[in-house]
Parts: structure tokens; sequence; C-alpha cells
């Protein structure tokens, strides 16, 4: 099994990874011990305390609280979307593509979706603006909850201790 | 997993095909009944032959998977369908006695499963008494009711003996360019049932002592439009098995029955073991939901079906639960899919779960020990009487591919979020493209002859984009993961059609900050042909696949075609004349190049039927890009300036999605200006936030809309659909929306043609008929 540095870790976040490093990384066995690399190096993009347990996106992620220990869903500039379990995308901004203008704002015409046929919602951060989500679903479609980790037994999978709040 | 029971006793007394004794049916189903009760293939526990020799475990694997793609690179040759001999959509594959997959070669390996179907199908209904099986026999199947993905695709099957008994099968099959369907080409519509979907052959007996029967051949050959490329097609099929068949006995006179014997049991567990772990190492414990639709826009005046009936937009929807559990397995559920219809897009479920293993090989399993023991690894539940398991015969599966993709896609989104919450980001993909436009038709060709053609362009469209880098342009289709889009000077020699130009398509990949990659667009002008027809199939009104964590999906699909072009006169003239980069479909570049009289049509409607084509005339084929990761104002800029040089963007989206501020020098190339794009960036954010609404106050008002019924009649006909087959979707679906007790959604109250919805009949009941069933329904 292959092992990476924090390093080389680092630069496949940032997409800045050498070509060579990314190919053994593809084609090898996974190393396990990335998750720790990487917690590491999405706790230093991010300005505040709270332990990053698990990224849903480049800017959303689940983290511990430091004085509860609670598990929230989180933004990179701070916005917390409240318990873990709860979709995040509830309480997020909505932006509901529903016409022929608001499509063509993204799309040269023709090439965007008939919206009596389909609707673009993007999710926005409340706080920051970041766009976390895109989804394109038809109108009345129920917001999609896209992931419920099993956060214990991803743990025992990792041979690591659960965080308390799980 | 269906356990037939043994049938009659006309089949003990025909048990002489296995030293055993035991009937191919009493095998199949002992190891059925050992791998349910033991949760170990066959019951194998321990790997004995993997561990006391590994070596010779290895040797014998190496040999038959380097012998499988040899057989395919070698039996390709003989071919003279560009389908088969340009794209590789043919694929062998070796199978234990059960009808389990060993191994497989490269290509279609879809086909891994419907071919195994195939082989229990015959196992499970007592082939052996009756049509008999023997050495030098050869099976013909493409049906879909037994599995097949549509009835172009041709399986051959041949089964394997030594020292009289059968040790095993071998199929190969072969993606042929027409068979016969009312409508030309592989994936035609126009029908809307089995009966106009083409020739179907059901495990038909159609050789002996290694000849193929004189009257299946002047059978098949008169049924299909193209019948030298079915012949060499066929010879490709028989030679790539009767190689394969060659190697099998050639590694038991090497390593011993015995040793086979063993091997190619213990290789399935060995499969089974190999998704398991890769599970555990790659994945996330736990729930991911997803969700794909594509539209089936049949009310349009363009497309021409011979029943009333069919003639409603409706669209394909396809949830999809995956669970990852703690042992390691998966269960994918699709609890709440629409159902099936009156086109050519159903799916049986074997196309449905074995088309699966054709991108976990790209992501999850990227292994050549691909096999059967993925399917033990996996629990799959296709609900009885949708799109992807029909509950009525007369279905037709031409194109099944149109649904199969586009609920595809959403597989890749599903399992990239464990990936990418992992760190392994490498293994992150967007989802696949839709892979179409398919360009279709037939008539006679510019050789004089009764000709069809299918363009498989569609092999090189955009792939999705990762986490870390942007998706390839031009580059691949889900289907088969060796895409290549053909040479045009082999493409013109199959089709009456020259290329006006071949580009790549603009502003067609998912924006991000890793764009998907884009599709291409070629212009094809009729040449040389005497009566042609020709028709669009793709999606148009709706993208099947979607961005991921804030990337956007690809564009969608549109149609150009242009009649009474003039083009003839102004090639004489001199004049200009449209050379095939329709780079901003807004401003309608080709109709600058044409004749006054042109008849042009420029719109959203991808699927169409037949319609005539004359010489002159122009159809513009455009290959789809794939999906976007991450919100595109993380893009670095100088991508943004590299993507707008390279034509793969207007600038118009490089401002509004992108966020650059950009110019252009007196060369014409665009260069960003740094400072004033982060500040630009920062206010986009702030419109955004201005913008939106928080989503628990938008429910309000789509509420609203839901208990109006406010929305068109093809997205009610869906969830009315879906409603009306799970019970448990509805009440999730009025959870959610907190929607008062009383209220429901009918079909009945569309005042759309309802037929098959409440009156149907399966395959299952005809007499004597014993389907294999593989998945929960
Ligand atoms: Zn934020």
């Amino acid at each position: 099994m292959s092992t990476y540095t924090k390093k080389q870790v680092s630069d496949l976040v940032k997409g800045d990874l050498d070509w060579d490093t990314l190919h053994r990384m593809l084609s090898m066995p996974k190393d396990k011990g990335r998750y720790s690399h990487y917690m590491s190096v999405l706790q230093d993009q991010v300005s505040w305390k709270d332990k990053i347990i698990l990224p849903l996106g480049p800017h959303l992620f689940l983290a511990e609280t430091s004085v509860e220990k609670k598990i929230v869903t989180k933004c990179s500039c701070g916005h917390e979307y409240g318990d873990y379990k709860k979709n995040w995308k509830l309480n997020a901004l909505v932006y509901v593509r529903d016409s022929v203008e608001k499509m063509e704002e993204v799309y040269p015409r023709l090439m965007a979706p008939d919206t009596g046929w389909q609707v673009y919602r993007e999710y926005y951060c409340p706080s920051c603006g970041v766009m976390h989500d895109v989804e394109a679903p038809t109108p009345w479609y129920p917001v999609i909850h896209d992931f419920q980790p099993d956060l214990k037994t991803f743990f025992d999978w990792l041979d690591l201790p659960a965080p308390a709040g799980v | 997993m269906t356990i037939q029971q043994t049938l009659v006793s006309e089949e003990t007394k025909s048990a002489k095909l296995l030293r055993s004794g035991l009937t191919l049916n009493e095998h199949r189903n002992m190891i059925l009944q050992r791998t349910t009760s033991s949760g170990f293939y066959d019951g194998l526990e321990t790997l004995d032959f993997k561990e006391t020799d590994p070596i010779g475990y290895e040797r014998i694997f190496s040999k038959l998977r380097a012998g499988l793609v040899n057989s395919r690179e070698v039996a390709k040759k003989i071919a003279a369908s560009p389908i088969v001999e340009q794209e590789g959509e043919l694929c062998f594959t070796l199978y234990n006695v059960a009808g389990d997959c060993i191994a497989t070669s490269t290509g279609i390996i879809i086909h891994v499963g419907t071919m195994g179907a195939a082989i229990k199908y015959m196992i499970q209904n007592n082939w052996e008494s009756n049509p008999g099986i023997n050495p030098g026999d050869m099976f013909t199947n493409n049906d879909c009711q037994i599995g097949n993905v549509h009835p172009c695709d041709i399986a051959t099957i041949v089964p394997i003996f030594h020292a009289g008994s059968l040790i095993g099968w071998v199929g190969g099959v072969t993606h042929v360019i027409d068979v016969g369907a009312v409508g030309p080409g592989s994936m035609s519509n126009g029908q809307i049932q089995r009966f106009g979907d083409g020739v179907q052959i059901t495990c038909r007996k159609t050789g002996i002592n290694d000849t193929p029967l004189r009257d299946w051949l002047h059978e098949s050959q008169r049924n299909v439009r193209t019948p030298k490329y079915w012949i060499l097609d066929e010879k490709t099929r028989i030679a790539g098995c009767h190689m394969i068949r060659d190697l099998v006995e050639e590694t038991v006179r090497e390593e011993g029955i015995e040793a086979y014997e063993k091997f190619a049991t213990e290789v399935i567990e060995d499969g089974r073991r190999g998704l398991t772990s890769r599970i555990k190492a790659m994945t996330i414990p736990g729930k991911i939901r997803t969700v794909a639709f594509v539209d089936v826009p049949y009310a349009h005046e363009d497309v021409v079906v011979p029943s009333p009936f069919a003639k409603i937009d409706t669209i394909m929807h396809a949830p999809c639960e995956i669970t990852v559990k703690p042992d390691a397995t998966w269960r994918l559920d699709f609890e709440g899919c629409s159902r099936w219809g009156w086109h050519t897009y159903n799916a049986n479920p074997v196309a449905f779960t074995s088309g699966i293993w054709v991108m976990m090989t790209q992501s999850l399993v990227p292994t050549e020990r691909i096999n059967d023991g993925a399917r033990y690894a996996t629990e799959f539940r296709l609900p009885k009487g949708t799109w992807t398991n029909p509950d009525d015969r007369r279905t037709a599966h031409a194109d099944a591919w149109h649904f199969l993709v586009s609920s595809w896609s959403s597989l890749w989104r599903g399992v990239s979020r464990t990936y990418f919450g992992r760190g392994y980001l490498e293994e992150v993909n967007a989802g696949n493209s839709n892979p179409c436009n398919w360009l279709q038709g037939g008539g006679i060709n510019q050789e004089g002859e009764i000709h069809a053609v299918n363009s498989f362009e569609t092999a090189a469209c955009g792939t999705g984009a990762c986490a870390v880098k942007d998706g390839l342009n031009h580059a691949a289709a889900i289907w088969n993961p060796e895409g290549d889009m053909g040479d045009i000077e082999i493409w013109e020699l199959a089709e009456p059609l020259l290329y006006m130009g071949r580009t790549i398509k603009t502003n067609t990949g998912g924006y991000g900050k890793y764009r998907g990659g884009l599709g291409f667009e070629t212009l094809r002008m009729v040449w040389g042909s005497a009566d042609w027809t020709m028709f669009f199939m793709g999606n148009g009104y709706m993208n099947s696949d979607w961005g991921l964590m804030g990337g956007y999906p690809a564009a969608t699909g549109y149609r150009f075609e242009a009649h009474n072009t003039g083009l003839q006169d102004r090639i004489g003239e001199g004049k200009s004349l449209p050379l095939g980069k329709d780079r901003d479909p807004g401003e309608c570049e080709f109709e600058k190049h044409l004749g006054p009289d042109a008849r042009v049509k420029r719109d959203k409607q991808c699927i169409t039927t037949e319609a005539i084509f004359e010489n002159g005339d122009l159809y513009l084929n455009y290959l789809r890009g794939g999906p976007g990761f991450g919100d595109p104002l993380d893009r670095e800029t100088a991508a943004i300036a590299d993507d707008l040089n390279q034509n793969f963007l207007l600038p118009e989206f490089a401002q509004k999605v992108y966020g650059v501020v950009i110019t252009q020098n007196k060369a014409g190339e665009w260069s960003v200006d740094e400072k004033k794009t982060m500040a630009r960036r920062l206010e986009i954010r702030k419109e955004r936030i201005a913008r939106g609404t928080l989503t628990q106050q938008w429910m309000e008002s789509e509420r609203q809309k839901i208990i109006d019924k406010d929305a068109s009649v093809q997205v009610q006909q869906m969830f009315a659909s879906s409603f009306y087959l799970s019970a448990r979707f509805l009440s999730e679906f009025k959870q959610f929306w907190d929607l008062p007790e009383g209220w429901d959604l009918k079909e009945e109250e569309l005042g759309i043609p309802m037929f098959g919805a409440k009156h149907h009949m399966d395959l299952s009941e005809l007499p004597d008929v014993h389907p294999v069933i593989m998945t929960e329904q």
C-alpha cells in the first residue's frame, strides 16, 4: 500500500498534485491514513476551532463543536446549519431557476432545460453566499437529503475512536 | 433469486451433462442455496485453491483473462461494421456451468450479466432436454425479456465440454447496426412495442457441430436491413467464442480439470470479497439518496408512432437509496421509479444491474477481476411495474440506454460523496454525460443498397468533472470505457453523409470549480443517397446529469436540421457554407449560409422519428458534455482564460457564471483581471444572498403549487405513476411537503391515455416460461 505525506494530500485538495502521484493514488490500493491527513489539511483551511470530522463538499463540513461536543453541519465561513442528522439544505438559501430568463443567465438559449420539465435549485450559504449545491429536479420535487453517514461504523472502519456526539 | 423447483420427470432422465449426475438446474439451485445460507458464494468460507496454490490460481486467471482480451482483439478484425471495428462494441465472457461469470474481456462489459442471464434462462427452462445442449452447439439470444439491454446486442453462446461433460460456457456479443425494427438503426424510435422492436431471438439453437444452421442464416439475414454487417458480426462472435473454447480446453489440459473447476467457483467468491473490501476501503457507511430524470417528449408532431396512446409527454423518474452496510455489502433500492412506457426506453432488471458494473469498474472496482462475485455482494431492489422491471411482455427496449445512462449518472454522485468524505478526491466523478445524440436513419445509401446507420460518435462525449481536475473533453461514454469517436473517413464510407465540420462543442461542459468535459458537434450533409431518412435521439427538455457539490449540470441538447438548403447552388457559386461550428445556438450561425428557401428546425425536440432527408440537407450531431464539480466562483482564473482562448466557453457565461472580469486583445486573446475578478466574485456572492430565499420559506410557496396542482402534465404524470406504484414514495412526498391527509394525485385526473397503467400481462404468464429473477422486486 502506498502512503502519502500531508503535503501531498494538501496538494491534492488544492488541485496541484503532480500527475505521477495522482496516478499512483488512482491505481494503487487506497491508503487508510488519508483520512487523518485530509482532516488536518481541511482544518488548516478554516478559521474556526470546531473539529472537522467529515467534509460534505469543498465548503461544507460535519464538525464537532469544541464546547458542547455536538456534531453540526458547518460552512467554511463558520455558518452553522444545525444538527448533522438534519438536511442542511433546509437551513440554506435557495434560488430556483424556473423561467427561460433565469435559465438564460447560466446557459445560452436552447442549451438549458425547459422549466416546464425541470428547474435548477441553487443552494447558497446565507452568510457568505458560496454555492454548496445545485439540484436539477422537476418542479415539486422534495429537497434531497443527499447523505446520512453512519458515523459510528465509519470510525470503526477507520480504527479510530468515534466523536462523543455520534 | 429464483430457485426453480425440479420441473418434470423428463429433467432427471436427461441429466447427463454433468459428471455429478445433477441436472443443470439442480446444480445451479444448490449453488444458490449454499450461497444464501452461508453468505459466501457456493458456501466457500475459505478459498482453498487460492490459499494453498496461489501461483497456480493466478496462472489460470492470467491465462484466461489474457486469452479473453486477445480473442476480442482478433475477432474484432473480422467485423466490417464500424460500430464493432471502430468503436469496439463487442465483448467476450467466460462462465462456469451455472452461468456465473468467471472473467471477461474488455469492451461493453454490461453483457457479463446479460449473457449470464441467457445461460441461466436455458438452465432454468430445461434446454438440456429440449433442444439439447451438445458439444459444437451454438445458441443465439437477444431477447430483452430475458435480460438483454436492447435487441441490437446479439449474443452467441457456446457450451464448453471436457471428456463428455459440460464445464462452462462462453458468450460473445456485438452491437449490430440494425435488427429490422420499425425505425432503421440499432437504437431506433417509431416502434412503441416489442412487436416492432426488431427481430428477437430467445436462446435459439442456431448452430450444431460448430456450423450455423442454414434455416437460421436464411431467416436472420432477411430480417435485418444490413445483412453484410450482420453476417460478419456473427462470424466475429463465433470466431471469438471458439478461440476462447480452445483456450479453456488448453487450460484444462495443462492444469487439470479439478483445478479448473475449483478455480471456476472460487474466483467468484474471490470477486465477491473483492467488492466488499473495496467498499470498506473507499466508501463511508450510511445512506445516500439520489435521483435522476430524463424527458420522453412524444406529444410533438415530429414523433410519429403507430398508436395514439403513446402520444404523450412523460418523464423517467429514478430515485435511488444506496445503503452502505456495516458489513461492507451494499443495497441499491429504486423504490419510487416511474412506470414503463410506450416507447423504446424500457429496461430489463438484468440490463440495469449488469450495467452498473460498467461504471463501477471505472471507480469502485477498477480491476480486470470483475466477475459475478460483485453481484453476489450487492442487493438490488427494482420494483415490479417500473420502467426497469416492466410487468408487461409488450415493452420495447431499443434505446434502453436513454433511461439507463440517465439513472446511473446519479449513482456516480452518490458514491462520489463517500470518496470525497474520505479524501479520495482522485476518485470523485460528478457523473456521466447523457451520451447522445444518436444519429440514426436509413434507406438506400450511396452504394445503392438498403442501409441503416447509427453513428457511434456518442462513444466520445465529455466526462464528468473530478474533485481535482476537469472532466475529459470528447472522451468517453458510460457504456464503453474505451470510447472512441471513430474516424471521419470511416463514417463517410458507412453513411451517405459528408462532414461539413467536426469540432468541440462550446459551452457544453457543466460549470464548476472543475468543469465537465466538453462534447463535440459534427455537421453532416446528406450526399449520394437515393431515398434517405434520419431522426434524432437524445435529451433536450431535460438534463439527465446534475453537477456535484456546487457544480452545474452540462448543457442540455437541442436539435438542428435543415432542408431545401440551396447548398448545391451555393457550392456551385462559390458562396460561404455552414462549416460545422454552431458556437452559440441562439445566434443561428448556420442559417447565414443557407439559401433563401431553407426550412430549418432549431428547437429542443431531441427525440424524433424518421424524417425525409434529401441530398444537400443538413443534420447537426451534437454530442453532450459532462457535469461540473464545485462552486464555479472557485475556478482558477487562468483555467477560465484558457477555456475562453480555446473556445470552450462563451465570454458572456465566463462573466455571469464564473464572475471573471475579462478583456480581449487585438489578436483576439482573452485575459482575466485578477483583482477586479476578486471584487466581482464577492459581489456575486452578495447577489446570491440577496436573491435567495430561506429554503423552509420557499417550501411554503412550492407546497401551495402542489396543493393547486400547478405543474405541467408530464411532471404530474411522472409523480402520479410513481405514487401508484409506490405507497412509500407517496407517503414520503406528502410528509415532506406536509400535505393534507386527503391529498392525492392520480393519472386519471390528467386527461391523458393510460394504456398499460392498470391492465398488463407479464412474460411469466406464458405457458412453460420460468423467468430468471436475480433482484428483489
Ligand atoms: Zn458560508
